[in-house]
């Protein structure tokens, strides 16, 4: 696979746009289990990759990624700036600047275990990784994208019932159960908008 | 070999002065000490960017111990150490320690020349 300019400008604004529509969602996630701070924080960060989608958008897909990784570590702020960071940066990495599937999906699974290093978490503690897990499962399955956002809204829905363990979400203990992670809800709208958009292809 | 230097980050910049006077009050100035609190836009949060150039302005060949409050402001000072060169990264250490406290005492030890382990430790030793 091969994204030109054009569609790497197309994914930073599907991805942003998709982010920045439900900030406020996010935000209501966040202030059930967190400090309210998700929908803000990443707003922030993703206006900051837009501003920068043509600058960004010429680069090869590896320095394209990891661009957009600094990007985020540089202006998210919470914790979910060096989480998403980690991802897309340990993407860019991992990835070759025109990935086969079977690249793309191994060098997910780089990146989920950089995730996984960084938060020093794994699934199971109603986190990102709730989704981007089963996510990969599924990629990895030869699934397409309209079966890899299913798996990726489901996914966040299960966080539902989950106890937090990591994040701030974890002081709440028992009182944590009941609210979707906001980290997994950000998480499956990215995969969404990402298999909306590569959804022909 | 100078003393170490002590690093405060916290999601609000008051608490990052304030713990910062309070350590230069009771410590004084023998150590070298920098403080960091807000997000990339002011707000309550923490800034990977901020606390790389707090660090540098703590910067000791005897290390730096960094102070955190809560989940972003370790997160943002983890990252913030790995991307350091490769000749600082190992002399930079993050203290599971309360904010305030840690601070002091990290500060009192660094100050009477303790090397970073033994500063960190101290510390630690706050920890429950």
């Amino acid at each position: 696979m091969r994204l030109d300019t054009e569609q790497k400008k197309a994914l930073i604004s599907a991805v942003a746009g998709s982010i920045i529509a439900h900030t406020d969602e996010l935000t209501t996630l966040d202030q059930a289990i967190g400090d309210g701070d998700h929908g803000y924080n990443m707003k922030r960060g993703f206006e900051a990759v837009l501003t920068d989608a043509e600058m960004l958008s010429a680069k090869p897909l590896p320095d394209f990624l990891k661009a957009i990784g600094m990007k985020l570590v540089s202006t998210v702020g919470g914790a979910s700036g060096p989480l998403y960071g980690t991802l897309f940066m340990a993407l860019g990495k991992e990835l070759p600047a025109e990935p086969s599937r079977e690249e793309a999906v191994s060098a997910f699974g780089a990146a989920i275990l950089a995730v996984k290093t960084r938060g020093k978490s794994d699934v199971g503690q109603k986190t990102m990784l709730d989704v981007l897990v089963p996510t990969h499962e599924t990629m990895a399955q030869g699934a397409g994208a309209v079966a890899i956002k299913t798996t990726a809204a489901r996914a966040a829905s299960a966080t539902v019932p989950m106890r937090a363990t990591r994040g701030r979400a974890s002081f709440l203990g028992e009182r944590s159960i009941g609210h979707m992670d906001p980290g997994a809800r950000s998480s499956s709208l990215m995969i969404a908008a990402l298999c909306d958009l590569f959804g022909e292809s | 070999m100078a003393n170490v230097g002590i690093v405060i980050v916290s999601h609000s910049p008051k608490v990052a002065e304030g713990a910062a006077d309070m350590v230069r009050q009771m410590v004084g100035e023998d150590v070298p000490l920098a403080w960091t609190g807000g997000d990339p836009s002011g707000g309550l949060g923490t800034s990977f960017e901020a606390i790389t150039q707090a660090i540098d302005r703590a910067w000791s060949e005897s290390g730096v111990a960094i102070l955190v409050d809560l989940g972003g402001a370790e997160t943002n000072s983890e990252m913030a150490v790995e991307s350091l060169p490769e000749n600082r990264r190992h002399r930079v250490v993050i203290c599971n320690a309360p904010i305030v406290e840690g601070a002091v005492i990290a500060a009192t030890e660094a100050s009477g020349g303790a090397n970073l382990a033994t500063v960190r430790r101290t510390a630690e030793e706050l920890s429950p």
